[in-house]
């Protein structure tokens, strides 16, 4: 039996490079689930507006992807801490965040769905850039741009993020909020405004995710829907709220999503984030790095 | 209303809306009605658990898929040829499998009882959905309430690849599922779509009799308890996770029963039309504009929001109508988050203080 080594490293190795990919996906819901305690399951919506803007800015000024997506970012904050207003003073003030907040967020979910469906139609879309296609070799290793860097710039991101949160006052004010909000106050600090930046920081990540998605692949409305279970699932293995074992989660769903789609076609691929959250809920659900 | 005042009602409603039906020439208010009926199931099915014990479900478009596809499996079931077993276990490649050998089994003894009635295929759809509900909520129940709504959204994109991957049932393809034109009974000829919308009528007040009766029962108030306060509810002593485990099944039972008739009622099942954003944004959408809470909400909200739908795919688009419910669906959980029911009824209190 010949067992086809090359295949698999590179299977892993691209699946790494997906993981990548899938911390900037994830870390905004690591974010507004894991400390904050809002389960936006809108996310992966804002990520498909990130990309539709991302697209129309290139194919029609020819501005590069990831350069929209940084641009984007302040606009995506002023959107998040828009949102979370709405949201707090019609749910978390009344109380009612259970049942009408997701309601509200599935609401958010399924209107930009379908009123980018009315505008651009369920085409593919894609972006130019120069480093679409070409790829680095080492050997029987292909390192192809259009993933490799995504996957850098979500690291570099992730590493700003965590010193961001555990470094300056507000950043550890973010991560404090959900712990115990009269103490936060106590120090004299809005737990409404720190909400405010943290689920804007956490919209802003969006912003950049959907630009490295529009590289990656080509997007259409409804893509969006296959990357809620991906997102959950990586965000609730790594542990809820924790950066690190958000990285760890992400690389290890690319690797096995790769794997997947590598040795039992594609087509296979969606179910193992799946598989993954229901093995994760059932035997750890506080994450491999949660409290 | 005492129960068996509703029960009388509610057949004589059904009676009415069946002679009312019988009054038009028109095949098409069958076909209208039908949409309009299954999502009165769906929304009422919903709201047993989100609206008695406050636990969202996202994913109702698989639990109805699941009654769908399980109705099409048996509907291809082939009594005459023998189950093949294998047993066989697969490592990453095909080279590395190991085969434990194929029996077969001789299933000719059920010959007698195939092509199944429709009734029947609705029954086998709701065991197979209320197993999968079941499952789901034994998973993720006992944890915090979020966890069970992202897993319901997860389960459908994944019950949509296993099927997308099942050759048996058509796969991406689709599968075609001939209805006849006529079914005899008693000696009458019937179209088939009356019969459908029948059942389907049936069904609908199936659901809401069982939601009625859920709401004013035992069960019923230790699912408010759950919604109102899990804590305190589960310190005096109500088995909640029990309560919860029995709601999920009866709504995923009630969600799948509603999509085991539909491949005859469509002729051509595919996967994407099968888990339509439509069934999951509709089944949500339609208490919480209702209002959650009591069996009149997802009725009237279904009705309505229903009716409104057929008007407006005919005359607008079928995306724009979409739009609208999301809208509405925002708009009322912002706004008017008891629903139109409590609406209503905040304003007749205000008259009457």
């Amino acid at each position: 039996m010949d067992f086809p080594v090359e295949l698999l490293i590179n299977a892993i190795i691209a699946g790494v490079l997906l993981g990548g990919f899938y911390i900037a996906v994830t870390v905004g819901v690591s974010i507004s689930f894991g400390m904050l305690d809002i389960v936006n399951i809108a996310h992966p919506a804002f990520i498909i507006l990130g990309s539709y803007i991302a697209y129309i800015v290139n194919s029609t000024f020819g501005l590069d992807p990831v350069l929209v997506g940084l641009l984007m970012l302040p606009v995506f904050y002023a959107l998040g801490a828009a949102v979370y207003q709405v949201y707090y003073l019609s749910f978390e003030k009344r109380g009612q965040e259970a049942l009408r907040g997701l309601a509200f967020f599935f609401g958010i979910l399924f209107i930009t769905e379908v009123a980018l469906i009315l505008v651009f139609g369920v085409d593919y879309r894609y972006a130019e850039a120069a480093y679409i296609g070409p790829a680095l070799r080492f050997a029987f290793v292909d390192l192809p741009y259009r993933m490799l860097i995504p996957c850098v710039i979500s690291l570099a991101m992730l590493v700003a993020l965590q010193v961001y949160l555990s470094r300056t006052f507000v950043g550890r004010a973010i991560k404090a909020v959900s712990q115990d909000q009269g103490a936060l106050a106590l120090m004299a600090a809005d737990p409404i405004r720190i909400k405010r930046i943290a689920f804007g920081i956490s919209i802003a990540t969006a912003a950049l995710a959907g630009a490295f998605l529009v590289i990656l692949q080509p997007v259409e409305p409804s893509v969006g829907r296959e990357y809620i279970g991906r997102v959950f699932a990586i965000a609730v293995l790594g542990g809820l709220g924790s950066l690190p074992g958000t990285v760890i989660a992400a690389m290890l769903l690319g690797i096995a999503e790769s794997i997947t789609a590598t040795f039992y076609g594609p087509s296979w691929a969606p179910a193992v984030a799946f598989g993954f959250l229901l093995l994760t809920l059932a035997f750890r659900p506080s994450g491999l790095l949660g409290r | 209303m005492r129960s068996r005042v509703f029960i009388l009602i509610a057949i004589a409603a059904a009676a009415a809306v069946f002679a009312a039906t019988q009054l038009v020439a028109n095949n098409y208010v069958f076909f209208a009605g039908y949409v309009v009926l299954q999502f009165v199931v769906l929304a009422t099915a919903w709201n047993i658990l989100g609206g008695y014990c406050g636990y969202v479900n996202f994913g109702s478009a698989a639990f109805f898929a699941l009654g769908a596809y399980s109705a099409v499996a048996l509907h291809k079931f082939d009594p005459g040829k023998p189950i093949e077993v294998c047993v066989q276990f697969a490592f990453l490649i095909e080279r590395l499998q190991v085969n434990l050998g194929c029996y077969h089994l001789d299933v000719s003894f059920l010959a007698p009882v195939f092509p199944l009635p429709i009734p029947a295929l609705i029954v086998a759809g709701g065991i197979v959905s209320g197993i999968v509900g079941f499952g789901m909520g034994y998973l993720t129940l006992r944890l915090r309430g979020s966890f069970f709504a992202i897993a319901t959204l997860a389960l459908a994109v994944v019950l949509q690849t296993l099927i997308v991957n099942w050759d048996y049932v058509g796969g991406s393809r689709g599968a075609y599922v001939i209805r006849p034109a006529n079914l005899e009974v008693f000696g009458h000829q019937i179209p088939y779509i009356e019969y459908l919308f029948l059942l389907m009528l049936m069904l609908a007040a199936l659901a809401v009799f069982i939601a009625r009766t859920i709401e004013r029962s035992r069960l019923g108030f230790g699912f408010a308890t759950i919604r109102d306060d899990e804590l305190a509810a589960e310190a005096s002593g109500v088995p909640t996770l029990r309560l919860k485990l029995i709601a999920t099944t009866i709504s995923g039972a009630l969600m799948g029963m509603a999509g085991a008739p539909f491949p005859y009622y469509i002729g051509y099942l595919e996967p994407s039309s099968a888990f339509g954003l439509a069934y999951a944004v509709n089944s949500i959408a339609m208490p919480m504009i209702g209002g959650t809470g009591t069996w009149i909400g997802p009725l009237v909200g279904a009705l309505l929001l229903g009716t409104i739908q057929q008007v407006a795919t005919v005359t607008i688009s079928s995306a724009v109508n979409l739009l609208i419910v999301g809208v509405l669906l925002v708009a009322f959980v912002i706004i008017a988050p008891n629903g139109l029911v409590g609406f209503i009824e905040q304003r007749r209190r205000a008259k009457v203080q």
